[in-house]
């Protein structure tokens, strides 16, 4: 079937579609150029390559750094997924359902996080986390659960986001026909509103987890010695040496993403949630 | 089955009167449907019926039981929800098993009575699917099962045949009829449907702003009805405002003279003369005391539609149908007709704003 854009078809629909190839260049370009560096033989990359390795990926293995980090960033991840997302939730629900004043004002307040530079949060935090420490007397900063704890502000505003919208959408009669067949206000919510909700939760859980596995600049300040994530490290070898090692970690870390995105697509359709 | 009384039901929203002083009551195994346009109430009552929403004052009774404070989920009622309101990710057998797990069933006697149940809507073959893989009238009877396998003490139905297309919906509309009748099911019907109403109704309730104008077998609403708006609502009508000039005549306020026999309950105060378009013979000629010119012809299949002007302000529709054995004398734009009526066709009634 085709489509008629303009009053000139041909015409219109080239530009369309330069415009989409356009788009899809920009987009993955870069990750198309990461990946296909991290082949190149030469340690400083140049055009044309004088030969494909492994030899990076071997490098980087062999560097403790890199895969301690992996290790700190997926359990960094997970941990702020498993707090942020239950929180965003509950806000969520408490935004859409309740009835109360500032309701508004709290929405907002819940996705400013994302309207904050990170190296501005990072720092603010960091600044926070002295602070604490003295009057609590106890480690924060450069310790796992300060990092958790400052991953989980970006996992809420993106859990209120999508959590919010599947809420919206959501047929409130179903419920209604729960509450008609004999089911308690508990009941209802547990068999019916929070197995509907599922799609956006997923969703969300997804989307804190890879916010929190590549984030750089938030970490950046309150990483603490053996507790490098993945990104601080990358960073921290680029200070010393340019080569396409970081490369193959990069392109490990897109694969990962990619097979997360993936295996969340095949429970819920991301396209409709997102 | 119970019956239902509802007593002085009123709902109010901040400023507005969604239900005012509502009475009603459908015996026990009655189809009552409650009809008129949207926001006139009907779906208020009905969700006060159901315990979605407290009334502001009145009383809702099942069986002389005042319900009026239970909450929805103790009041047994099965409910057919305009959306079919179907649990998405439980599969039909689930859907209908629902109401049984919630009332503790053991695991034998909910399966016998789940497949009771499918069997009754002719859907035991897609016990296992997914609502999102069964058409629009196997969720519609999916959610009939659902909601009757409970044995309900009432059974409520809000639109439930809007959402099918037109064909789908007079047998659906047969099939729910004949359920009903056949399980004796107290029965409140929300449409906005005249159609439906009519055809499956045992008495029919219209209302309007909040309150009925008028309740009744479908029969008397549609030949005797109490003023303009119900004679308008339950089916097309020809309607005409004037005064009664004596016995025999009303006169419109464009002057034309009118033949009727005032039938015994009709207002000698009446300011509406209401005359059904099929109620009309139509004939070329000037012959008899009222004619006009044909301005527009619709044909309608079973019928003809004529839009006849008679003066300058008034143009009355006529619907025509061929006799069993005579075809319709076909009339065209500008014909001269005249227009003929048995006296005691016209209702005389109370003109209504609208």
């Amino acid at each position: 079937m085709s489509v008629r854009l303009t009053g000139r078809p041909f015409l219109g629909r080239g530009l369309m579609r330069a415009a989409v190839a356009l788009a899809y260049l920009v987009a993955f370009a870069p990750v198309f150029m990461i990946v296909v560096t991290s082949f190149f033989s030469q340690q400083i990359v140049s055009f044309p390559p004088a030969g494909l390795t492994w030899h990076w990926y071997v490098n980087a293995w062999e560097k403790p750094e890199f895969l301690r980090g992996l290790v700190m960033s997926l359990q960094v991840a997970l941990l702020a997924s498993a707090v942020g997302v239950p929180i965003g939730t509950a806000a969520a629900l408490a935004i859409v359902r309740g009835e109360f004043w500032g309701r508004n004002a709290i929405s907002t307040f819940l996705l400013a996080p994302l309207a904050v530079p990170g190296v501005v949060a990072g720092s603010g935090l960091y600044m926070f986390y002295v602070l604490a420490e003295d009057v609590l007397d106890r480690d924060i900063k450069a310790t796992t659960q300060g990092l958790v704890a400052a991953h989980v502000l970006l996992a809420i505003p993106w859990t209120v986001r999508l959590v919010v919208a599947s809420l919206q959408g959501l047929d409130r009669s179903a419920e209604e026909a729960a509450a008609n067949l004999g089911a308690g206000p508990l009941t209802v919510f547990l068999r019916i509103t929070l197995p509907m909700m599922r799609p956006g939760i997923v969703a969300a859980a997804m989307f804190s987890f890879i916010q929190s596995f590549e984030n750089l600049d938030i970490s950046l300040l309150l990483v603490g010695p053996g507790r490098i994530t993945l990104p601080v490290a990358m960073l921290n070898y680029l200070q010393f040496r340019i080569d396409p090692t970081l490369a193959a970690v990069a392109t490990v870390q897109i694969l990962l993403v990619g097979v997360l995105m993936a295996v969340t697509d095949r429970f819920v359709r991301l396209s409709r949630v997102v | 089955m119970a019956s239902l009384l509802i007593e002085k039901l009123t709902k109010r929203f901040g400023a507005s009167l969604a239900v005012d002083g509502l009475d009603l009551s459908v015996r026990q195994g009655e189809l009552v449907a409650l009809l008129g346009p949207s926001g006139c109430g009907k779906t208020t009552t009905l969700r006060m019926v159901a315990g979605f929403l407290p009334p502001t004052s009145g009383r809702v009774m099942f069986d002389h039981e005042d319900v009026t404070s239970l909450p929805a989920y103790r009041r047994s009622t099965g409910m057919v929800f305009q959306s079919y309101a179907l649990f998405p990710h439980m599969t039909a057998a689930q859907n209908v098993g629902f109401g049984l797990e919630m009332r503790g069933l053991g695991t034998a006697e909910r399966q016998a009575r789940i497949e009771e149940a499918l069997k009754l809507v002719r859907l035991s073959h897609l016990a296992s699917r997914l609502p999102r893989e069964l058409s629009g009238g196997q969720q519609q009877r999916v959610a009939l099962a659902r909601a009757l396998v409970i044995n309900p003490k009432l059974f409520l139905l809000d639109e439930p045949l809007s959402n099918l297309d037109a064909k789908l919906r007079a047998e659906v509309r047969i099939e729910i009829r004949a359920l009903q009748q056949r399980l004796g099911l107290t029965t409140l019907l929300v449409t906005h449907d005249r159609e439906e109403a009519l055809t499956m109704a045992d008495r029919l309730v219209v209302m309007e702003g909040g309150r009925v104008r008028q309740i009744g077998p479908p029969r008397e609403l549609y030949d005797e009805p109490q003023d303009a708006f119900v004679a308008d609502f339950v089916g097309r009508c020809n309607i005409l405002s004037g005064r009664r000039e004596n016995e025999t005549h009303f006169r419109t306020e464009s002057g034309l003279l009118l033949a009727v026999d005032i039938g015994p309950g009709e207002s000698k105060n009446a300011t509406a003369f209401a005359l059904r378009p099929e109620r009309i013979v139509i004939a070329p000629g000037t012959q008899g005391e009222v004619h006009g010119a044909v301005k527009a012809v619709t044909y309608l299949g079973p019928q003809t539609e004529y839009h006849v002007r008679i003066d300058q302000e008034t143009f009355v529709v006529v619907r025509q149908t061929p006799g069993a054995h005579e075809p319709l004398a076909m009339l065209r734009l500008e014909d001269i007709v005249s227009l003929q009526w048995d006296r005691k066709a016209p209702r005389l009634v109370q003109q209504t704003s609208s």
